[in-house]
């Protein structure tokens, strides 16, 4: 496995993206680092930029004027890079897939950009810290 | 002012109106024509005086609708003025911004959803729809699906 | 102006739920000091208002409820006012307890959050991990009333979807005497503290005439002077019944509206106590049939200040037009006004001061008239911290 691989999956550095949310996975995101979940102690770290940061969890439904920015972004990250859908939202669209402002699930926004790209699901309205930890184990330990 | 002077002072407007609603002790609901919306709006803002809360712009079939939401915080009642606006083709009606800074958002975003001109307001860009919309296509109309 | 910025706004990690965008607010500078400003809406545009009216009267409350997370009980209780009212319905006495608890225990949440963030602005760090500690328990708290930490989905026509079952009262009144314990303890940190009184009093002030003008509600409103809380104007749920008063400062700084949001916390603790010992017996639901032809609207206080929606009926099963205002769409704009004339360094906490909801906060930019240097985020917030440390300096 290439060091890089390796190092993504021992402490990966997220960098968050909101691509049209309502902000209850974002606060659930960022509760992540409070003393509660703290998931500084597994070497998760949010980062400022995109092109520190291994994975990028994404939430919000993909409206269409952020579906534009997010297709930047990732092509900013720095590869291997893994993405992680936080929420129902970003999953599928959830209960927004009728609205007209709304480009469609972000995994396709993604895939429009590299089909190959690492995509995680973890669903939820919003997920609970506890799941969002466990979606990213399972996810980095299965790569 | 308790609210039998609230009625009284908004009864000084009542030859502009063209209805007058109070289903409630504390919902009032006024209606007009879209050419004395400004005048209208005006006195409720300045001389009553009200505080403004938000406008609704909705697509009725045969005409199109602003309703301009106030609040009179001291007994709790909510004033509605519906601006009838009747030309289908070329909806427009007056800006009410330059005397109330707080409406110049809903007016653009009525812009946006709806395709009614707003005239003389002092911003007039695009607020809500994304860069790449389509022009001429306003989603909150009837007859626009997705 | 896409030209002149080069650098994407970035988030400062946790907070800022956007941030990869250029325009949305872009100021402009003379020096160090705020000319103008400018902002740009759109990314967080869900269509939501077109989608109700494809939802049929009792599943919109599900989807406003998701405007936003933080007012998530505010939002759908402000619509359920309006359709109750088109239909004439009354809930019952358990369930108008039940939503005022709900409310309350999520303005208490929201205030906690914001008194971090706050903190966490200015570079004190342990404020923010502090406040958002010690509000865990009312999620935890809610979790077990509702079910979830978030979106409770609670408010139906009608009354309530769970009750609070009676055995739980008097553990939640024990953990409230813990949460107002920490929250004395957190309030005492923060306003006694000099370096805090420097960087925030005189601060981004909003000045009466001003919030009027803007029409500004909410903390924002109560810090400048304007004493409205639909709480009390329009009472709504128990509170015309229950002791508990309305805070208002007037200076309009920063500081008196973190004075607001902290006192109305211990009010909001007091309330559900009060609602907690007095919530009589009885269903929490009355059935409604159908919802005849009408138009209602319906407010509420949420966290940030009044909850406005909209609601026409035609007698069939979807609402015909359904307007929802959050109080960020109000108090956003009023930015213009406080920020004006500040300091670079005091432009993250002025907009922070305004609590705006996340949906519309995310992304700052900074444009330099003459020199087209440009700002982002990360910059801002630096700037802020050093301007503390600083101070802390010359202390």
């Amino acid at each position: 496995m290439s060091w890089r691989i390796k190092y993504l999956k021992k402490s990966p550095w997220v960098f968050h993206v909101n691509v049209g949310a309502c902000n209850n996975c974002d606060i659930e995101v960022v509760n992540l680092l409070t003393p509660k979940f703290d998931v500084e102690r597994f070497g998760i770290k949010l980062v400022g930029s995109p092109r520190h940061a291994d994975a990028l969890l994404v939430t919000g439904v993909g409206t269409r004027q952020a579906a534009i920015r997010l297709r930047e972004v990732y092509r900013q990250t720095s590869k291997p890079c893994a993405v992680f859908l936080i929420g129902a939202c970003a999953c599928d669209t959830g209960i927004f897939h009728s609205g007209y402002h709304v480009e469609g699930p972000v995994d396709n926004i993604i895939k429009e950009v590299d089909p190959n790209a690492i995509i995680a699901y973890v669903p939820g309205c919003p997920p609970k810290p506890e799941a969002i930890i466990s979606g990213v184990v399972k996810a980095l330990s299965a790569i | 002012m308790n609210q039998e002077e609230l009625n009284k002072k908004i009864s000084e407007i009542k030859d502009k109106l063209i209805g007058y609603e109070q289903p409630l002790d504390n919902r009032i609901y006024l209606s007009c024509e879209s050419e004395n919306s400004y005048a209208l709006n005006k006195f409720l803002f300045e001389d009553v005086p009200l505080r403004f809360v938000i406008a609704t712009g909705i697509d009725s079939e045969d005409c199109f609708e602003i309703l301009y939401h106030y609040a009179y915080d001291q007994t709790g009642c909510v004033i509605t003025l519906k601006t009838f606006i009747r030309d289908r083709e070329n909806p427009a009606v007056e800006s009410i911004s330059p005397f109330l800074p707080a409406a110049e958002w809903i007016e653009r975003e009525i812009h946006d959803l709806l395709g009614i001109e707003i005239k003389n307001h002092p911003d007039m860009r695009r607020l809500i729809l994304a860069d790449d919309w389509p022009e001429g296509v306003y989603p909150l109309r009837k007859e626009v699906k997705k | 102006m896409k030209k002149t910025i080069k650098k994407p706004v970035l988030s400062v990690g946790p907070f800022h739920p956007l941030q990869e965008e250029m325009e949305f607010f872009q100021l402009t500078l003379d020096g160090e000091i705020v000319t103008d400003i400018d902002m740009r809406l759109s990314y967080n545009h869900r269509g939501i208002e077109k989608i109700s009216e494809t939802l049929q009267f009792d599943q919109v409350p599900f989807l406003v409820s998701r405007i936003c997370g933080i007012c998530s009980a505010t939002h759908p209780l402000a619509y359920v006012r309006a359709v109750e009212e088109i239909a004439g319905v009354k809930p019952p006495e358990r369930a108008l307890h039940v939503r005022t608890i709900i409310t309350e225990f999520e303005r208490i949440h929201s205030h906690l959050l914001w008194v971090g963030l706050a903190g966490h602005f200015i570079g004190y760090d342990t404020v923010f991990m502090w406040a958002w500690k010690y509000r865990e328990p009312v999620l935890d708290l809610l979790e077990e009333i509702t079910g979830n930490r978030n979106n409770y989905g609670n408010v139906k026509i009608g009354g309530c979807r769970e009750d609070i079952p009676n055995e739980l009262i008097p553990k939640i009144l024990k953990e409230l005497d813990e949460i107002e314990k920490k929250t004395e303890m957190l309030t005492k940190a923060v306003l006694d503290d000099p370096i805090i009184h420097a960087r925030l009093k005189g601060v981004g002030i909003l000045k009466k005439e001003d919030a009027i003008k803007y029409a500004v509600t909410g903390p924002t409103a109560r810090g400048s002077g304007v004493g409205i809380d639909v709480r009390a104007d329009d009472p709504y749920g128990v509170y015309s019944e229950l002791d508990w008063k309305v805070i208002v400062q007037e200076e309009g700084d920063v500081f008196a509206k973190a004075v607001v949001r902290l006192l109305e916390t211990f009010e909001s603790i007091k309330i559900v106590r009060q609602a907690l010992k007095k919530i009589p017996d009885g269903p929490v639901a009355v059935e409604v049939k159908e919802i005849p032809p009408g138009e209602a609207v319906g407010h509420v206080e949420a966290p940030r200040g009044e909850t406005f929606h909209y609601v026409r009926s035609d007698g069939g099963n979807r609402p015909v037009r359904h307007k929802a205002r959050a109080p960020s769409y109000v108090n956003v704009p009023s930015f213009k006004a406080s920020c004006i004339g500040q300091h670079i360094a005091d432009v993250t906490i002025t907009l922070a001061a305004v609590d705006p909801c996340y949906s519309c906060t995310e992304r700052l930019a900074v444009v330099d008239g003459h020199n087209n240097i440009t700002h982002d985020y990360e910059e801002l917030l630096r700037l802020s911290r050093e301007k503390t440390a600083r101070i802390m300096r010359e202390a």
